[in-house]
């Protein structure tokens, strides 16, 4: 970003212009967006490409928004952590805890008494506004406590473990996160978190509807999007602010940055808590996708996963992390699910058969990751004013070009 | 105090057996990051492969001892091949890239190996002087519990004699103070930096005899648990040094399975102590029991 | 670099393609049927067995008559990976090949995890071996044909007191597994309800050592050892104990009737006992069929664990089909809702027993199978019908 261009308020450069066409085409392709969604939750006709799609795009979007929490400090505050799928857990069960129906609560925690909580936040929105509004608001103010959980715990981890640097800092997040598995998996706890049992019949993208006049919308799968898109944009308008250029100076030296007068502590601090605050948002969403939500999921496979999708995506590069969170989920869940099925269209190949798809899954990685090892995007970003300035500066050396020719003609 | 002694001998025994089990693949992961400053997440995976492998060398009608050759001689070439592969043409990266090689690495172990097995547990062949019954003190056990600790003492007087007193030993030695200069002076990097995975991956095969002699099943993921607690108990030791590596093995081994035997409340936490126990010591005195105070270059 | 990217998108957009349009019409009048079972994982060789009954069942009646019409059955795989995270999308991806109803699974967490995304879907699904009651509970579109993990406790509760003579009971289950922990809440009450003592531990998930777990059960004195676990954890424990001298008589609950865990028993001193939904010798032309198409490929006997021994989850997956199909009969239709709203009405002489659902979707079932493995020939013997 050029500042002295911002600050002079003269005639608009063509970067300024491009800079605000871009703006433009980004909210007109956002509309866009929401629009088919609306119309793939609504109007679309079941068939077995939508059908596979949905989920996808759901998932993708959760994922995008925990590859962007985790680029956040991995990638833009060179915190290794390894500690992702721990602030999930928390986030996924704070959300479910919440909003578990009250009627049900007697048969989810059937082992533990009907559990220790007896109320829904979901339902008290409710009963006051109506179902679907309830549902909705009740909903987001679940997903917001789950962030908050996860964000009160990562401040306490954090005062001791970030003392720790690179790889004993991945280790010992590591190690909390398998800390916090076990704890909530104890029957201790099972009034609250209902010990090693499944948490369900919560809220679930499915409830999320919106009334206009008669008729009531779905609304399941802009939902992500919209909770997602939110997150990462506070995230980017958090990277771009005076915070963020403090995380990257520590990023790139430490002892620079904190000779610079950067307060290391308390910036690691706050990228660890925000980071972590929007993992457990991401939980909460991945709580409402899959409708159950149980502690033995959250292993240290699926904090790799998300790295690697980070690395994918471009160290650094937050519209490359959301690209590859599409790709990878894409490419993990439908695209290449062929095969395992033991055929290319009719023809029979006897290699194809399970886990197939996963072998073929992590080579590709692994050729990414040796070939490509700044990934899809580098540390770069991909926006609309920049693909017009490009265009501009393309078409400018054209015209320079033929101009060149023109006179040396 | 004998009394106590006699009654819990059998959590004793058993956790010293995994301990020692552990050791030998902590070795690997100490070895490993004193040269190359790497994680290397593939080593626990690594160590299963070497069960699988077993479990199909006898399955192809090898005998024993053959078996047990082309289990040692197979690790210790895919070790060196990994590292020739998924390490080498990233040593000039940053040390979060290679960290991520060394996740793919053992994500595409895993997965070869869910493929191959087909998802189902694979049963272990039964090696006769191993799984042979034997009763110390009124405590049955298996025999391996009891070969177990002495193999891996005896293993690593030799590895240190030979780190000691060897040129290559040396040159490991020279490799792990100081990267670049040891280059400068003329030491083969590369060939040093086979040479640790070839004694890494040596170390996991002979634990992967002992191991899945004990509990006899293969699964994919059966080496990412072992292979984290040995990474824990080399931190815990003091990464980069092998007695601290061996210490700190036995140490999680046996705290493990005192705690299972603790009590119903705290069965649940053998694993999580592990990883407790690495915080704790890693808040205190950061470079393990044995480590060498690093100093921090700008 | 960017021509690089563009090709692997390229090449994405093709595989898509292959993905979808992978499947040619032949003319044929088709109903599907999805089979969702764990192919890989802790429950793999469970599900594998269960499958096989069903291709079985799908061998032997490959048609059915709808309306005069002739439809061929073809079934439709989804792999969960014993894994509830992997729930959603394997049943996502049965709903999108459009089948009329849905088979399995066998492990309960699996089943309840997918239990939502098959009821948006009005997709209607029989339980084949998941015994936890929250399947089936407050859903209309899971039914089930095997027995439940209340009854099943109070079987094992009751063969524990009656036959064992034991006073202590030691339960041992998965951290983290629903199926472990249900099934042992409901022994533990049945069993202090007889006056036992239980004393229940649970392991972390991938645990392999199980000696320490054992002695514990040694030192509380316990006369028997109720385990139901995942079959990757029953072979270790039953190898364990042997090696640990651990004499006392192991429990299993119908996971661990599986030939893997027999056939470990070979050999050593393990008393072990298993509550199951069929008994070998049971029909014995049913059986006779069933081992002769087994043995007719190898594949097939690779799947069933290496030998032609008949479990009683290949009995109930081909129980299971043909209830699938009776109700396809029934709904005069291959519509979902139509199969859903038939089947409640069902009744089915299966191999494993009567089969009819109650209000709750449930199969009346009022007695199990009590077989012992027999350690000198590897193969299970029949003890008793135990009834709640």
């Amino acid at each position: 970003m050029n500042n002295t261009m911002q600050n002079t308020k003269v005639l608009k450069t063509p970067d300024e212009i491009a800079k605000r066409q871009g703006l433009w085409i980004g909210i007109v392709c956002l509309v866009a967006l929401y629009a088919v969604l609306f119309a793939l939750d609504n109007f679309m006709k079941p068939s077995k490409t939508t059908l596979m799609l949905i989920p996808v795009l759901k998932k993708g979007a959760i994922y995008s928004l925990l590859c962007v929490s985790m680029n956040l400090l991995n990638g833009f505050t060179g915190l290794f952590s390894l500690g992702q799928a721990g602030f999930m857990l928390i986030g996924a069960y704070a959300y479910s805890i919440f909003s578990i129906p009250a009627e049900q609560h007697a048969s989810v925690y059937q082992y533990f008494d009907g559990g220790a909580i007896q109320f829904s936040i979901p339902q008290i929105f409710s009963n006051a506004l109506g179902v679907n509004a309830g549902s909705f608001l009740g909903a987001i103010v679940c997903i917001i406590i789950a962030g908050l959980v996860a964000a009160v715990f990562a401040a306490l981890i954090g005062i001791p473990v970030l003392r720790l640097k690179s790889d004993y800092l991945a280790i010992a997040t590591l190690g909390f996160a398998e800390i916090i598995r076990a704890i909530f998996q104890w029957n201790g706890l099972g009034r609250i978190t209902n010990g090693s049992n499944l948490l369900r019949k919560y809220t679930a993208f499915s409830d999320m509807k919106i009334q206009i006049g008669e008729i009531s919308y779905k609304i399941g799968t802009i939902f992500p999007f919209l909770i997602a898109m939110i997150c990462i944009i506070i995230i980017i308008l958090l990277i771009n602010s005076s915070y963020g250029r403090a995380f990257k100076a520590i990023r790139d030296d430490e002892v620079a940055a904190e000779a610079m007068g950067i307060n290391l502590f308390k910036h690691k601090m706050l990228a660890f808590v925000i980071s972590s605050f929007f993992a457990g948002v991401g939980g909460a969403l991945l709580a409402m996708f899959q409708t159950t939500v149980q502690a033995s999921a959250f292993m240290s496979a699926m904090t790799y996963e998300i790295l690697l999708i980070v690395v994918i995506g471009g160290i650094g590069s937050v519209s490359g992390s959301c690209i590859a969170a599409f790709l990878y989920i894409a490419c993990s869940e439908w695209w290449l699910r062929f095969l395992d099925s033991g055929s290319v269209g009719n023809v029979q190949v006897s290699f194809f058969r399970d886990g197939f798809r996963k072998v073929v899954f992590s080579v590709v990685i692994m050729i990414i990751v040796l070939f490509f090892s700044r990934g899809i995007m580098g540390n770069k970003e991909l926006s609309f004013s920049g693909l017009i300035r490009k265009i501009n500066k393309r078409k400018a050396a054209k015209l320079a070009a033929a101009e060149a020719g023109g006179t040396a003609k | 105090m004998i009394d106590f002694l006699h009654n819990n001998l059998q959590y004793l025994l058993s956790g010293i057996s995994v301990g020692g089990q552990y050791a030998l693949i902590a070795i690997g992961y100490t070895m490993v990051y004193g040269i190359l400053r790497l994680i290397n997440f593939a080593h626990g995976d690594v160590f299963m492969v070497a069960g699988l492998i077993m479990i199909y060398a006898i399955a192809g009608g090898l005998p024993m001892w053959a078996a047990i050759i082309l289990v040692l001689v197979f690790t210790v070439a895919l070790g060196v091949a990994i590292e020739k592969v998924a390490y080498k043409p990233l040593r000039s990266a940053p040390r979060m890239s290679v960290m991520i090689s060394a996740i793919g690495v053992s994500y595409l172990l895993q997965n070869c190996a869910l493929y191959f097995t087909g998802g189902l547990p694979r049963t272990y062949p039964v090696i006769p002087l191993l799984t042979r019954k034997v009763t110390i003190w009124g405590a049955t056990t298996k025999m391996v519990t009891v070969i177990t600790p002495v193999l891996t003492l005896i293993l690593v007087v030799v590895l240190v004699l030979l780190i000691k007193y060897t040129k290559i030993g040396m040159a490991m030695r020279a490799v792990s103070k100081d990267f670049e200069t040891s280059q400068l002076m003329g030491i083969k990097i590369n060939s040093v930096i086979s040479f640790t995975f070839i004694i890494g991956c040596f170390l996991a095969a002979v634990g992967s005899l002992l191991y899945f002699s004990n509990y006899q099943t293969v699964v994919p993921t059966s080496g990412a648990m072992p292979g984290l607690k040995a990474f824990v108990a080399a931190v815990f030791g003091g990464i980069g040094s092998i007695p601290g590596a061996v210490i700190g093995a036995f140490i999680i081994g046996i705290c493990e399975n005192i705690i299972k035997g603790a009590g119903q409340n705290w069965t649940i936490f053998s694993d999580a102590f592990t990883f407790v126990l690495l915080i704790v010591i890693l808040l205190v005195k950061p470079t393990g029991i044995f480590g060498e105070k690093a100093t921090d270059k700008v | 670099m960017k021509k690089v990217i563009a090709l692997v998108l390229a090449m994405l957009m093709v595989f898509a393609l292959c993905a979808c349009g992978g499947n040619g019409d032949s003319g044929e009048k088709v109903v599907k049927i999805g089979v969702y079972e764990p192919q890989t994982g802790a429950n793999g060789a469970g599900g594998k067995q269960e499958i096989l009954g069903m291709e079985y069942a799908n061998a032997m009646c490959p048609t059915v008559d709808i309306n005069g019409e002739t439809y061929k059955i073809e079934l439709v795989m989804a792999d969960n990976e014993s894994a509830n995270e992997k729930a959603v999308s394997a049943a996502t991806e049965l709903i999108a090949e459009g089948v009329s109803v849905v088979l399995g699974s066998y492990g309960s967490g699996v089943s309840i995890a997918a239990s939502d995304t098959f009821k948006e879907a009005g997709v209607p699904a029989i339980g084949v071996t998941c015994t936890n009651p929250q399947v089936t509970e407050g859903n209309d579109h899971y039914f089930r044909i095997c027995f439940l993990d209340p009854f099943q406790g109070t079987v094992h509760a009751n063969f524990a007191k009656e036959s064992l003579k034991a006073s202590t009971v030691y339960c041992l289950g998965e951290l983290g597994n629903d199926y472990d922990q249900g099934l042992i809440n409901y022994f533990k009450e049945a069993a202090e309800d007889l006056g036992m003592k239980v004393v229940t531990e649970s392991f972390p998930k991938d645990n392999s050592d199980f000696t320490s777990y054992l002695n514990n059960a040694k030192k509380e004195g316990a006369e028997a050892i109720f385990a139901p676990v995942s079959i990757q954890y029953a072979q270790l424990i039953v190898e364990q104990a042997d090696a640990q001298g651990v004499e006392i008589p192991l429990l299993g609950s119908d996971t661990w009737d599986n030939n893997t865990i027999v056939g470990a028993t070979v050999g050593k001193s393990t008393e072990l006992y298993v509550s199951t939904f069929y008994a070998e010798g049971g029909n014995p032309e049913f059986e006779a069929g069933i081992k002769e198409w087994m043995n007719a490929d190898a594949a097939r006997l690779e799947k069933n664990g290496g030998n032609d021994m008949l479990s009683a989850v290949t009995v109930m997956g081909y129980d299971a089909y043909m209830v699938a199909v009776e109700a396809i009969k029934a709904a005069g239709s291959t519509d979902a809702a139509a199969v859903m709203a038939a089947l409640p009405g069902v009744t089915f002489e299966g191999i494993s027993g009567a089969i009819s659902f109650n209000d709750i979707g449930d199969a009346n079932r009022d007695s199990a199978f009590i077989k012992s493995a027999n350690t000198e020939t590897g193969a299970w013997d029949f003890v008793a019908v135990q009834k709640a």
